[in-house]
């Protein structure tokens, strides 16, 4: 019993915690960075950089929005995430209900160029638009672009997303409502819609993340306009406000918030569609 | 005669066939369905049981021949359109609403007064037994409540013809049986025509006023369970319902037949010409054994042909031993185990036996289109067939 040494027990224990000692140093690596941020957004720097801690006040977080070209970027972006948001997510489900639903010349294809703007470089997918509005001539560059280099590349994760959940979908539900007197847009109001719209709502909510925080497509197409990204790298050169911290972490807690909201619709939808039990017993109903 | 038929049939369906490209699912099928009716569509995955459904409920539309409900012609109109509800295989309760909510689905799409509706989906609930579990999700249920609620739901709309894809498929044995004699039970109290699809023929046997024995997008047989039990018509039927006891036989002459072993016995040959193969059936518990020299010592004057005994096994109440009569020809003989001392008698593995029945339990049946397979091609996919 005592014939082990601490020693050996202390190399006993890492070895069975070794997967654990290691995730646990992942998630440190992954949460620091973020972790200064929140810090310094609490940080009262005494000269333009707020790179140094010097002390702790509350002054920022009071007056969050208090500088008004950096709210003003921040409305600029946030008008821009909504907008695009609603536009890839309402092109992006019908999209994805065809590539599901109907057979049509292309599909296949269809189904593979579909994932392409998610894999070009972000570099690339920015100058070729910045070179595609040139040559057009029309909008000129500023929240136009802008808006439809956000929704170009928002459609993509928005047909993956609900394409997924479609896949997915039991297709005797639609069938069974038929079968009780529904029309086919009754069906889809009252049966198709609600059961995918746990994929709709995850699909929306990635398209709001990659929108509101893209720089790269951004900084080709934005003209003058400047959206929250931009302001912030633009403010690097001289000093980061610690304004833009406080933003960036409501913004943070915001999506945290709202990513938990989805995940646990989500686990929800999946629980009421699960597989029945199928032990039981029997019941006797009174004839 | 057809309009007198055309009255009190329910469903008519006439040289209905549908074809999924090359693949014929149902072949010039003809039926008539009384009013009120248990009727039911019986046959391996693949005959095309699901299929012929499915037109009927309008998920389907058959490449040729015409569906009537109530004397109406129905091929072209839409599930939603049509006079019937059906109760899936899979049940395909709406996840998201309460029992409630889905039980009172049909008759909100038919814009029925709110009162009406709660007082309906009410007395639905009670006759199925789920009335406290109105509030309740379906995944909150288990598989048999389950099936109730999908029978509710259909139910309460009061179809002219309710449709029933093997509801009871997904169910444990004993849940079944308990559900089968339920689900008679509410048939005759609704008094509304069922149609009812499985592969069980146990469950046919049990619950149906006429079975449609089907095989390879025909229908084989349609009869009273009782009938298509004891007097099979094809090689396929007699093999699909109960143990295939078959022996190959030709027509030789009119009423009577020749065995393969030799022996020739008078049978009802039907339609069957002089000449024509055909199979004699006898079912199991109708066979009496005996090893060969004692039965000939009876001198019973009974048909009888030779054997040896491949096989006894105990089932409990009965002891099933298996004879070959030789040349691939194995006929199932069933002992019921009534007396121990008289089982202890019965001849083993690799006795000489002596098979004998009443000629009124031999019955000559036809060889069926395509061979007598049981088991045929798998279904082409879950939408065909379930």
């Amino acid at each position: 019993m005592s014939g082990e040494s601490t020693r050996a027990r202390t190399w006993r224990w890492l070895r069975e915690h070794a997967v654990n000692i290691v995730a646990g140093l992942v998630v440190l690596y992954l949460l620091i960075p973020i972790a200064v941020i929140f810090v310094f957004s609490f940080n009262n720097p005494a000269g333009r950089y707020n790179y140094t801690w010097v002390g702790f006040t509350l002054e920022h977080w009071a007056h969050a929005f208090g500088r008004e070209d950096l709210t003003e970027a921040l409305l600029t972006s946030l008008k821009l995430a909504l907008l695009a948001t609603v536009i890839s997510t309402s092109v992006g489900t019908m999209m994805a209900l065809a590539l599901v639903r109907h057979k049509f010349f292309g599909r296949r294809a269809a189904n593979f160029l579909i994932v392409i703007p998610m894999a070009t470089p972000e570099v690339v997918m920015g100058a070729a638009l910045l070179s595609f509005f040139l040559i057009l001539g029309s909008p000129s560059l500023g929240f136009e672009t802008l808006l439809i280099a956000h929704v170009m590349f928002c459609i993509s994760f928005v047909v993956v997303v609900v394409r997924s959940r479609l896949i997915g979908f039991d297709r005797s539900l639609e069938e069974a409502a038929k079968d009780l007197g529904a029309t086919a847009f009754t069906t889809f109001r009252l049966i198709t819609l609600p059961l995918i719209l746990p994929g709709i709502f995850g699909g929306a909510m990635l398209a709001f993340a990659l929108s509101i925080d893209d720089f790269v497509i951004s900084n080709f197409n934005s003209g003058t306009t400047v959206t929250f990204p931009l302001y912030i790298f633009g403010a690097a050169q001289r000093g980061i406000p610690v304004e833009v911290n406080v933003i960036a972490m409501i913004l943070f807690f915001a999506t945290v918030s709202a990513m938990g909201f989805v995940t646990w619709q989500q686990r929800r939808a999946e629980k009421m569609a699960s597989v029945r039990p199928d032990q039981e017993e029997i019941v006797v109903v009174p004839a | 005669m057809a309009a007198a038929q055309d009255q009190d049939s329910n469903v008519v369906l006439h040289g209905v066939t549908k074809r999924f490209d090359e693949f014929v699912a149902v072949d010039d099928l003809s039926l008539e369905l009384a009013r009120g009716e248990f009727f039911t569509l019986l046959g391996p995955s693949g005959c095309g049981k699901t299929t012929t459904l499915r037109m009927i409920a309008g998920f389907e539309r058959p490449s040729e021949g015409e569906i009537r409900i109530e004397g109406e012609d129905v091929a072209t109109l839409p599930p939603h359109k049509r006079p019937t509800n059906t109760v899936f295989q899979s049940y395909a309760l709406f996840p998201h609403l309460s029992v409630e909510a889905n039980v009172a689905f049909g008759l909100k799409r038919k814009k029925v007064a709110k009162d009406e509706i709660a007082e309906r989906v009410a007395t639905e609930l009670r006759r199925v037994g789920l009335a406290a579990d109105a509030n309740r999700r379906p995944s909150q249920l288990s598989g048999g409540m389950q099936q109730r609620v999908a029978l509710a739901r259909a139910l309460v709309n009061l179809p002219k013809v309710l449709l029933l894809d093997e509801p009871l498929g997904a169910l444990d044995l004993k849940l079944r049986k308990g559900l089968q004699v339920e689900l008679k039970r509410i048939q005759r109290e609704v008094g509304i025509t069922f149609v009812y699809v499985t592969h069980d023929q146990e469950e046919a046997l049990t619950m149906s006023d006429r079975i449609a024995v089907m095989n390879r997008g025909r229908v084989e047989q349609v009869d009273v369970p009782e009938e298509i039990y004891a007097r099979p018509t094809t090689t396929f039927v007699a093999g699909f319902i109960g143990v295939s006891n078959l022996m190959p036989a030709t027509v030789s002459g009119p009423g009577k037949v020749k065995l393969d072993s030799g022996l020739e016995v008078a049978a009802s040959t039907g339609a069957l010409a002089a000449g024509e193969g055909c199979a004699a059936v006898v079912r199991p518990e109708k066979l009496r054994i005996g090893l060969s020299g004692e039965t000939e010592a009876a001198g019973d004057g009974l048909p009888r042909v030779e054997g040896v005994v491949e096989s006894s096994v105990y089932l409990g109440t009965a002891t099933q031993i298996v004879v070959n009569l030789g040349g691939d020809v194995r006929m199932t003989v069933l002992v019921p185990n009534a007396d121990e001392a008289e089982r202890q008698r019965l001849p083993g593995g690799g006795a000489k036996v002596v098979l004998s029945w009443e000629p009124d339990h031999m019955h000559v049946v036809t060889e069926s289109v395509g061979g007598d397979s049981a088991d045929p091609e798998p279904a082409l996919s879950t939408n065909q067939e379930g």
